[in-house]
């Protein structure tokens, strides 16, 4: 059981990023949040609505709410680029190929990569399968947005061009915005709050500033990166 | 050894309520049909159009080896000869009720079964099949309900197809190597023709048919442990489809014949 008495609420238009070790639990804290893995007992409220209790029918509706950026962004390999984006838009709405075809254009515009509608998964980079990853999250306008570790893998340019991105996105989207990352660089630009987990448990919750002052240890040996305590 | 037994005895029954389950969620996706019908007819393509040269090699190659033998053992029982006459109607029998649904069958657990496992798995692994859920896709209904619904219509397609192949590689054999004429070949076959052995031959390719895409589907979906579980997974779904095949061969055997 890697959580264990999580209590964490995310407003409406925030930038939560929860930090913590490898294998502490951060990215199977996402996976709760959007319904893939339910938990052995607690809630979690979306929009006053208790998603553990729900079946597949309303699990589905919730999560129209939600876009999600996966590690590896896992695109679909049979699928090219415009297929991937604009899928969720084919499967849920009535618009013509026409229109799908010019919203997808559009995102990948938002997301710097104007004119790869015709690439494959295999032929591109991992910035740029970040980068549809991100345009596919996006494509119906959620309210809320997951990004399960954005940067890890890209070089420190291409990551810092992923969090620029993630903050346009927000500021232009109003969005609410939950990322897992262990990238210190990233929580301190992109953040509007931290939560720290460790050992199944929110052991810090406060802003960036409140994190850099913090004297609690365990939060400041992870924060300075340093393997042992001094 | 009695602990082992009934591990065994429990996974085996587990395996048969998830493919269970499987199968309920796929018949409630059968509402999409319609809607989905682009991605059923790129399965039927891939499973029925892009199985026929493995099936036409196979089934050349069984009804040449079922005439063939077929002639050693009767002349091996009768010393005159003239039981050849038969030849036509006892191949084509074998060809009908078991050779062709079997054999196609399997081909097509081997070929469709385990890629199906392969591809599903990839997808797994990779959290592709995670990423339909989050965009509210149910992968149910996206990945295996068209895999189930084109490996079910495009068996029995198979079969037919190898049947009439068959039967031409055993009368190739007939005529070349064992001196039947074509109408004595032919005639065979037509006057012992039975409706029902076709009947019988189709209804086993629907069950294979089915049976070999659900299995592919539900190791697929289920698949754990990166590069090395879908490796798994493609030989699991070889390996348990070709069982099912076997099984539901000598189960449905006794209920018809």
């Amino acid at each position: 059981m890697v959580l264990r008495d999580v209590n964490l609420t995310i407003h409406d238009g925030e930038t939560m990023v929860v930090i913590g070790c490898s294998g502490c639990g951060k990215t199977v804290l996402l996976r709760c949040i959007i319904g893939l893995i339910k938990p052995y007992s607690g809630k979690i409220i979306v929009d006053d609505e208790d998603i553990c209790q729900m079946d597949r029918r309303n699990l589905f509706r919730i999560r129209k709410k939600f876009g999600m950026l996966f590690q590896g962004a896992a695109l679909f390999d049979s699928m090219t680029v415009e297929e991937n984006i604009g899928l969720a838009l084919r499967e849920h709405t009535e618009l013509s190929p026409a229109e799908v075809r010019k919203k997808v254009a559009e995102k990948l515009e938002v997301v710097g990569l104007p004119g790869i509608e015709n690439k494959k998964p295999a032929e591109l980079s991992g910035g740029m399968k970040k980068r549809v990853g991100l345009a596919r999250a996006l494509i119906m306008d959620p309210q809320i947005v997951l990004f399960d570790e954005p940067t890890t893998g890209l070089d420190p340019i291409m990551a810092d061009s992923i969090n620029n991105l993630i903050m346009e996105t927000h500021n232009r989207l109003n969005i609410t915005s939950i990322m897992v990352t262990h990238d210190m660089a990233s929580v301190f630009k992109v953040a509007n709050r931290v939560a720290m987990l460790t050992n199944g448990k929110i052991i810090f919750d406060g802003s960036p500033k409140e994190l850099k002052k913090t004297q609690n240890p365990a939060v400041r040996q992870f924060v300075e990166g340093k393997a042992v305590i001094a | 050894m009695s602990a082992w037994i009934g591990r065994r005895i429990l996974a085996f029954f587990t395996e048969v309520g998830t493919l269970s389950v499987l199968m309920y969620r796929i018949l409630g996706s059968s509402l999409y049909a319609w809607r989905d019908r682009k991605l059923i007819l790129k399965q039927m393509l891939e499973i029925g159009v892009n199985s026929l040269p493995l099936v036409s090699v196979v089934s050349i190659f069984t009804g040449a080896v079922a005439s063939w033998q077929a002639a050693y053992q009767f002349r091996g029982v009768f010393s005159t000869g003239m039981s050849l006459d038969f030849l036509g109607a006892a191949v084509s029998a074998a060809i009908l009720i078991e050779l062709a649904p079997v054999l196609a069958g399997i081909v097509v657990a081997g070929r469709v079964g385990a890629s199906i496992a392969a591809e599903l798995g990839t997808m797994r692994v990779t959290e592709q099949i995670d990423a339909l859920e989050t965009l509210a896709i149910d992968p149910v209904r996206y990945l295996a309900a068209p895999r189930f619904v084109a490996g079910w219509t495009m068996l029995p397609i198979l079969v037919i197809y190898a049947s009439f192949v068959a039967h031409m590689g055993a009368y190739v054999v007939a005529y070349l190597l064992l001196d039947i004429s074509t109408s004595a070949f032919f005639g065979s076959v037509q006057r012992h023709f039975l409706i029902y052995n076709v009947f019988s031959g189709l209804v086993k390719a629907l069950v294979f048919g089915g049976g070999t895409a659900l299995i592919g589907c539900s190791i697929g979906i289920r698949t754990t442990g990166g590069a090395e579980g879908v490796g798994r997974s493609t030989i699991n779904a070889f390996v348990y489809s070709s069982a099912f095949i076997l099984i539901a061969d000598y189960i449905l055997a006794m209920i018809l014949f």
